[in-house]
This record gives structure tokens, sequence and C-alpha cells, in this order.
């Protein structure tokens, strides 16, 4: 196997059996941490305390738990002015709603006022499922990605969700983390390096470099891992910060494979592919295929069920790369 | 009515009358910008920078100094001409407003201009920044307030108003208020655009404490800002009557005013009618 033992992956990454959790889990268990640590860490909810994960953070820090309601607007610009005040705020809701409905506070109270507000943005990706198109965030990195100051993550399993939402009250600044709501496996450890801003690599290879980042990761290194059976060394990098980009991984990824494929579960348009593919047509212009949501709109559904159908689960990622690689042979 | 001095109350409508002087100026300069509010705002600004908050030109991110939120950003020249006349930067500074590179831009930032507390300008969203700020300041048990200027108009901003119930249900007594109710938006006349009243029983009714005075008199409005102190377990909301443009007779009332560029002439005539405004309470003041 070519996936690196620096990465500190599971034994048994492949196992159907794989063990499931919700990214939204790892945000309740890393804010408490960030909480315990830092006094001035205080959540703010708007009337979703148990589906963004907050009854553990309410119980243990009541005093630090503020609840505003149906009131998204308020949740973001609120916030600024709790920041204003030396807090550091976790906003909690579904991405759809802050930093969805709240874009323009986001925008103007949270980020060119460069407070230190971090967003937490649940419910994104087509797998939130049955609540259909309306609950599904899945332009929510398309509207951030053009925001200055701000730092976008979108974390590959309940362990780095936990380690994300930790290591951003330390990070000085406005940030949006997106996670999930749906069960993904959990394939990372304690010991998987997660630093913001740095890409890992999981998998090394050679003939196509799959990009990726949120839950995705784990089908592109199922897909990297069977392609290997059909010949194809498929690195598999986790960019796991969607900005600021690690370029330094994405041009080594380039030079090495000269031909990459972007994963996300996010619209095509202005995620973390073309966050890649802008990067790299001024640095090193490369072969690149995009997996993602291609311009429509979500549906209801069973969630693993809305991935394949969207085109985005192991076959379609193993056609993208293989596509990508015949691009490589021809330019 | 008034513990204040009749000379005090006169240095500070000479202090208001030249900030009014200044708003002009510096919008003539800049070639844009909003004339008819700040000039109906000058006198609760005014005694805002030289009687009610607790601040320190010298050292603007004095911890303890009373927090002032401009939420309707655009009424900018009239805090900046309040800022300089109070110390904390140099008059000459005005001229740059708008001006490529400025400290003082078109709507203020927290960023590059230290003392204007936070970026503004989007419509209803500082009420929400004033009470989170005022939360923040509940939890850690500080001294320090926070006043919040907003227009009438903006109160059709749904956000001002989620702002509203969370200050009313977190009794947020540390926090003022003070709504510019001047009847005019950029359309028209608040109540032909979109009526706000009854606005008083709208926050009396939202869990707020509400007083009411005639903004453009100086000791009245002093009285208010005095009084908003010993009021407590609610929100304090601060309705202050103005006259849009007031002092130059051709704006006054006049909803065109909120913002036009001047005509050749105008921004002189209006300079002229203010001096003469100044001279005469000059005159009223050397008999005191």
């Amino acid at each position: 196997m070519a996936i690196r033992k620096e990465a500190h992956l599971i034994e048994g990454l492949l196992d159907p059996k794989i063990a499931q959790k919700p990214t939204r889990d790892g945000y309740g268990l890393g804010v408490i941490e960030a909480a315990k640590k830092n006094p001035d860490v205080v959540v703010v909810c708007a009337d979703l305390t148990e589906s963004t994960r907050n009854l553990d953070f309410k119980k243990q820090f009541p005093d630090r738990f503020i609840q505003v309601g149906v009131h998204e607007q308020f949740l973001a610009a609120g916030a600024a002015g709790l920041a204003l005040g030396g807090k550091i705020p976790y906003i909690t809701s579904y991405a759809m709603f802050c930093p969805g409905r709240a874009w323009e506070q986001v925008r103007t109270n949270i980020c060119l006022n460069d407070v230190n507000v971090k967003i937490i943005g649940s419910h994104t990706g087509v797998s939130v499922g049955p609540d259909g198109a309306t609950h599904q965030a899945i332009e929510d990195i398309a509207i951030m990605r053009p925001i200055p100051n701000i730092t976008i993550i979108a974390p590959c399993d309940v362990i780095e969700a936990k380690k994300a939402a930790e290591a951003i009250a330390s990070w000085e600044g406005p940030c949006y983390i997106r996670f999930a709501r749906e069960k993904t496996p959990v394939f990372t450890t304690d010991e998987t390096p997660f630093e913001i801003g740095k890409a890992t690599t999981f998998r090394a290879g050679k003939d196509v470099a799959i990009i990726a980042c949120g839950s995705l990761v784990h089908n592109a290194l199922v897909a990297a891992e069977e392609l290997a059976e059909e010949g194809l060394d498929v690195m598999v990098v986790n960019s796991h910060t969607v900005k600021p980009l690690d370029e330094k991984a994405v041009l080594h990824a380039a030079e090495t494979c000269e031909a990459i494929v972007t994963v996300e579960e996010h619209q095509i348009t202005g995620g973390l592919g073309g966050a890649v593919a802008e990067y790299l047509a001024k640095a090193r212009p490369t072969v690149q295929e995009f997996v993602g949501v291609p311009n429509v709109f979500g549906e209801s559904g069973a969630p693993n069920e809305l991935v394949s159908h969207f085109g985005m689960d192991v076959p379609a990622i193993k056609k993208a790369v293989k596509k990508a690689h015949k691009r490589k042979a021809k330019a | 009515m008034g513990h204040l001095s009749d000379k005090r109350v006169k240095e500070l409508e000479l202090i208001a009358n030249r900030l009014r002087v200044s708003v002009i100026e510096m919008v003539a300069h800049a070639g844009s910008g909003h004339q008819g509010g700040p000039l109906g705002m000058a006198d609760v600004f005014t005694v805002l920078y030289f009687h009610t908050l607790n601040h320190d030109p010298k050292k603007p991110d004095w911890e303890d100094r009373d927090r002032l939120i401009l939420s309707n950003g655009h009424t900018c020249p009239i805090r900046y001409a309040a800022m300089a006349e109070a110390g904390y930067f140099p008059h000459e500074e005005l001229k740059t407003l708008r001006k490529l590179g400025t400290r003082l831009q078109g709507h203020p930032e927290r960023n590059k201009l230290p003392g204007s507390e936070t970026t503004s300008g989007p419509l209803g969203a500082g009420l929400a920044q004033a009470a989170g700020l005022a939360y923040a300041g509940k939890m850690d048990k500080k001294k320090w307030r926070v006043f919040c200027q907003t227009s009438d108009g903006e109160h059709e901003a749904g956000l001002h108003w989620e702002a509203m119930l969370f200050a009313g249900k977190n009794r947020l007594d540390n926090l003022v208020c003070i709504v510019d109710r001047n009847n005019i938006q950029i359309d028209g006349r608040t109540e032909d655009i979109m009526p706000l009243e009854p606005l008083a029983d709208k926050y009396r009714a939202f869990n707020w404490h509400v007083l009411e005075c005639d903004g453009n008199n100086l000791a009245a409005v002093v009285d208010a800002l005095d009084a908003t102190s010993s009021l407590f377990d609610k929100p304090i909301c601060v309705l202050t009557h103005n006259v849009p443009g007031k002092g130059v007779s051709y704006m006054e009332n006049n909803f065109l005013w909120h913002s036009q560029p001047f005509k050749p002439g105008e921004a002189e005539a209006a300079v002229n009618e203010l001096k003469a405004i100044g001279r005469k309470l000059e005159a009223e003041y050397a008999k005191l």
C-alpha cells in the first residue's frame, strides 16, 4: 500500500464495516477543548443546540452559551460585537443560514471588520439527505472564498473536525469550518498531522493526484486503492484548508503527477477545485478533472444515494482519475 | 431642566456649530457624502463627545472607554468632525474624507481609524454589534457602556429588530440606542416609505426603556443622555427628534439633502449661514 505511514491513518481503511461518525460531532468535542483552554471562547446558537452539537458545551459552560433564536443575521453581526468585546464567539447554525443567509453580515461585520469570529456551518453537502435541497449547503465555499481575511476549513472526518474546531480558537481572525450532518468513515487518528493551512498527503502516487477535502477524502482513498490494482498509482492529498490554499502542496502534486482530480461535496463552481485551478493556471497549467456537484441543486434521498446520484462516489472518482490520466497522456 | 451652567451649554452650542461647519467643508471638499443627517445630529454628537462619553482621544483603545457604535455609517462626517474637535486626529485630516488612502473612509472602518470602534454602513447592523459588545461587557462585569447611534430609516431592516429582541431578552442596561428621528430617508419621508410609528411603543413592547428629547436642544440632549445612566434592567432607547439639515435653511427638512452634491455656491452659502449663527452664539457667550 502507498498509504503514507506519516499520515497515521487507521488500519482497515477499506473495511466496509469501518466506524462512522458525523463531522459535526467533532465540532462539539473540539469546541469544549478550546473552551477549557481559553476562557474567552463562547458559543452562540440559533435554535439548533442539539443538531449543531452544542448540548455538552451548554451543560459544561452554561454562562458561555448564548441562545439567539432563529436570528442568523444577528448571529453573525452580534458575534462581531462579542468579538469586539474580547470574546472568541463560535457561531453555529446550518451553513445554508450562516454563512448563507447572513452572508453580508459575515462579509462586512466579521471579515471586513477582521474580528475573531469562528463560523461553524453544519449540514453541508448533499449528504444532508432527506431534508432536500433547501437545507443542503453546496455553495458555501464559493460564497466564502472571495472574502479577504477568512480562513476556510473542511475537515475529512470526525477526528480532524475535532482538531480543527479546537485549533481555530488560537488562530487569530475570522474562520469558517464546514461540517456534515451525516455519519462518514472515521479513518484518521489522533496522530494524523493537522495544521491549519497545511495539506497532508495521505497517499503517495505519481500518475494522478487527487486533491480532496471533507468527508469525500475517504472515497478518494478507496478509489486510489482500487485503481492501484488496475495499475494506476494515485496520490491523495487532504486539503482540509481550502483558504489559504496550501499552494506548495498543490504545486508538488502537479509537478509529481502532471494530472489533478479535485474532489469535494460542493458545487464544482467556486469550490476547492476552483481554488486549485486558479492557482495552477498561473503557477503550472495542469490537466484537471473536477468531482463535485455539477451546477444543479440537491434533492431528497438517502445520503449515500445522493453522493452517487450527483457523481461523487468511488466509481465516479475512479472515472475522473482515468480521464485525467488519459488527458495527460495526450497532452 | 438641566444641571449644566448656561455658560457650559453655550460652549457646547459653539462646538456644535463648529462641527456643522466642518461637515459642510469636508463633504464639499470630498465632492460627495451626506449632509442632512450629520447636520441634524451635530448637537447629539457634541453632547456624546464633550459631555457623556467616558473616553480619551489620546488613547482610543483605552480598555475602560465607553464604546460608540455608529450604525448608520453614512453619517460619519459628523463623527469625524467630532473626533477631530476632540483631538483624535488633526482637524486638517478632515480634508482627506473619501480620498484614496484616507483613514476617513466614506463609511467608517475600524482597522483604518482608531476610535471608530467598528466598520459600519450597511443599515440595520449597528445595534446587533452594539448588543454583542454590551453582552460581552456584562459577561466580564465591565463598567463601560455601549452607545449605538442609529437612523430612523434603518429601523426598516429586520436585523435591527433581531437585535432589539436580543437586547431586551438579556436586559442589557449598559446599552443605549440613540435614534436620529428626523423622519427622512433617501427616497422620502419615513412615514411614506414604511411607517415606523408608534416607534416608542414598539421599543417598549420589546422590553426597552424609552426616553425622548428635542435632539437640537443641547440642554435637553444632555438631560436625556444623563438620565440613561440611572435606568436599569432594560436597554435604553433615546429618540432624539432632529431637524435634518439643521442650521442651513435651504437644507432643513428637505429629504433631498440626505445626500446630494453641492452646486457651485451652495457650500459657501451654508458655511456663511452657519458662521453667522456662530458669531451670534459667541456674542451670547460673551455676555454670560
